[in-house]
């Protein structure tokens, strides 16, 4: 019978089932980091229990690292949280990327660099973005800390069969469309809420067109569409990417490895529980005006008005957002002036990202009422970019260039939005508060970022770009 | 975990649909490594102004809910961040059931760990719940063993839980423990994986 990636993972991965209960399934990579293990950690060592493969676990500190100054964290309860996992890594025998280690960096970013994620794996981390690795085809997914414990300890967790959902992108992304806009787009058609009980497989032509760190970006972000995971089959891409990397056989092994992968794709024929289906045609450069990632335009639109809805709840929704961003119905979106630019995040800070942006930078300036700061992904991707010479391009054109981590995306560290100001971010989030109290965001991609730098408001990216001449 | 059956409280209505877990929990909050102690955070940018003073219209600061176990809000409830310490702080706080028509699927798990009942209930009566808490101090009765959950007026609800999740939160079981009667199934899965 003709079966889905998340079939076949699903059930290569169930160490007990019984009907009228979850299927025990299997994990095959847990990776932790500071703030949501720490309570985990503490329940083992009350119940007198160990880790039961910390040989399947990896551990590194993003959330809350000073991204300047790295060698003195002010805040203590900070430093406190950071201790606490160095201690619990060397007590429990987990591997860590600490805070000073060259492979450090944002644990979404990290475990694909090291090749740590790969296909058909069951990956779990107290992290909703855990989504991500799904663009390699393993089932990833977050987990609360009470997951977490379960995990160290028995190295499974009780789950419940999910739905499967495809999304099909039909057709080749148009000029200037990066995979941010194709994830934005999707959640703003369907919904915050479209894939929750569902894992959603995302397919079609413009997929197969994209690098493994575009459909990470689009992987990334399915936790915003409420989908429990986000995968997308394993192809040549997905192999090529992995060739080389540390934690991955080598030679004839590697090749076997490769065959196994390749063969977990998605049958000619398989069902699925529920399809949606969006061609490349519709999707622009996109911004989002209010404040939950759905809620989100083409760069040529306006903010909508309670009478673009039909249900009550929406209008309600629309008006609260509305207040809290400060924004009118009916606003050009290239209107809206923007007073920081942030480009980092397990989104959007791997080495194609800082890439592209920089192509938009380099020999511009930023607009000086604006304060934009790069946070690259890992240590990995700031040594390569920084052999490129990418630091010396967002130098001159007036960014800062920080150390890693997840930095502004929540501002758990000193990186943050003040009251009132606004953020052009290539984050995941623009609930409210979310890059500081009061602050307010609008999530682009990259290059988006970048023109909203020069220009100092929500610009539409394609004005610096050269469209390419069609081949004949 | 504390087991739970029946609750019998005013509810608090909360109007408003795809909240996330950082407006219930904010990111300044996640730093202690304890479980305990984050009912005051909760809300808490919602519940105060920037100088510490109580927002005077949000529904947790009318004392008419004083003492309210059980939380009424719209869909979606718990969307975004898989952070625990949301449902930590609606736990401390003193609610012990959720209810609305839908919850993002990692913030359920989490209820349910910590011995929360979430709740799921049709659109239209949890608008009607919202529109009788807002309007009167609105006492409900909540069952888990029948699975319903009963309004002063003799309005009576039903709601469907998953038999494993409905045992678990009724017995307060520790869930590793329970597991740890499975490890002849984990073990004869590594060693399997090792073959293969």
């Amino acid at each position: 019978m003709a079966k889905t990636i998340i079939e076949k993972i699903w059930e290569q991965h169930i160490v007990f089932e019984e009907q009228g209960k979850p299927d025990l399934l299997y994990i095959d990579l847990h990776l932790l980091h500071e703030v949501t293990s720490p309570q985990a950690f503490e329940g083992l060592r009350l119940n007198g229990r160990k880790a039961r493969r910390p040989d399947l676990c990896f551990a590194t500190m993003d959330h809350n690292v000073p991204t300047r100054n790295r060698e003195t964290i002010t805040d203590p309860i900070s430093r406190k949280q950071i201790k606490t996992l160095q201690d619990n890594c060397d007590e429990f025998g987990v591997p860590l990327a600490g805070i000073n280690h060259p492979d450090q960096g944002i644990v979404h970013v990290i475990g694909p660099e090291l090749g740590l994620t790969q296909p058909g794996k069951t990956i779990v981390c107290g992290d909703s973005h855990t989504s991500t690795h799904g663009a390699f085809g393993a089932l990833a997914f977050g987990i609360g800390t009470s997951e977490v414990e379960h995990v160290l300890s028995t190295q499974t967790l009780w789950q419940s069969k999910p739905k499967t959902m495809e999304v099909r992108i039909d057709g080749k992304l148009g000029f200037g469309v990066s995979s941010k806009d194709v994830i934005l787009a999707i959640i703003s058609k369907f919904g915050i809420d479209m894939g929750t009980g569902h894992v959603m497989e995302y397919t079609g032509e413009a997929i197969r067109g994209l690098s493994m760190e575009e459909r990470m970006t689009i992987c990334n972000m399915s936790i915003e569409a409420g989908a429990r995971a986000g995968l997308i089959s394993p192809d040549e891409t997905t192999v090529e990417y992995l060739r080389g990397r540390r934690h991955v056989p080598e030679g004839e092994a590697f090749e076997k490895e490769a065959a196994r992968w390749l063969a977990l794709a998605t049958d000619e024929g398989a069902q699925y529980d529920a399809s949606v289906t969006i061609h490349a045609d519709e999707i622009s450069p996109f911004v989002t005006w209010g404040t939950n990632p759905s809620m989100g335009s083409g760069i040529a639109e306006r903010v909508p008005s309670a009478a673009d809805y039909d249900k009550q709840s929406d209008k309600d929704a629309l008006k609260q957002a509305l207040a809290y961003m400060h924004l009118e119905e009916g606003t050009p979106l290239s209107s809206i002036d923007v007073q920081h630019v942030f480009i980092g995040s397990c989104t959007n800070a791997r080495l194609g990202d800082l890439r592209a942006a920089s192509e938009i930078i380099k020999g511009k300036s930023v607009h000086p009422s604006v304060t934009a700061i790069v946070v690259p992904g890992s240590e990995t991707v700031k040594r390569a970019a920084e052999q490129e010479g990418l630091d010396r391009v967002f130098l001159e054109a007036g960014f800062e260039w920080r150390e890693t981590g997840c930095s502004m995306c929540l501002a758990m560290n000193e990186d943050s939005v003040p009251a009132g100001e606004r953020c052009a971010s290539t984050s995941n989030r623009n609930f409210e508060g979310r890059q500081g109290a009061g602050s307010m965001t609008h999530l682009v991609s990259p290059v988006m970022a970048a023109a909203a730098a020069i220009e100092g408001h929500l610009t539409d990216v394609r004005n610096y770009m050269k469209e390419p001449v069609p081949s004949l | 975990m504390k087991p739970i059956n029946k609750i019998s409280s005013v509810l608090t209505p909360l109007e408003r649909k795809n909240v996330d877990t950082d407006q219930i929990i904010s990111k300044e909050f996640l730093k202690r490594i304890e479980r305990t102690g984050f009912g005051k955070y909760l809300f808490y940018h919602w519940r105060f102004h920037a100088d510490g003073t109580p927002v005077e219209d949000f529904v947790l600061n009318d004392p008419r809910f004083n003492g309210s176990e059980i939380l009424v809000a719209q869909e979606n409830f718990g969307c975004g961040s898989s952070r625990e310490h949301a449902p930590w702080a609606i736990l401390d706080y003193g609610f012990r059931v959720v209810i609305a028509p839908s919850y993002a699927d990692i913030f359920y798990n989490n209820c349910v760990k910590n011995g929360i009942l979430p709740i799921r209930l049709k659109d239209q009566e949890v608008n009607e719940l919202i529109d009788k808490g807002q309007q009167q101090e609105f006492k409900l009765e909540i069952n888990l063993e029948d699975q319903t959950v009963s309004a002063q007026d003799g309005t009576r609800y039903e709601f469907d839980i998953d038999p494993y999740w409905k045992e678990m939160l009724l017995k307060g079981w520790d869930e590793i423990a329970l597991t740890f009667q499975y490890d002849a199934y984990i073990a004869a899965y590594e060693e399997r994986a090792r073959r293969a």
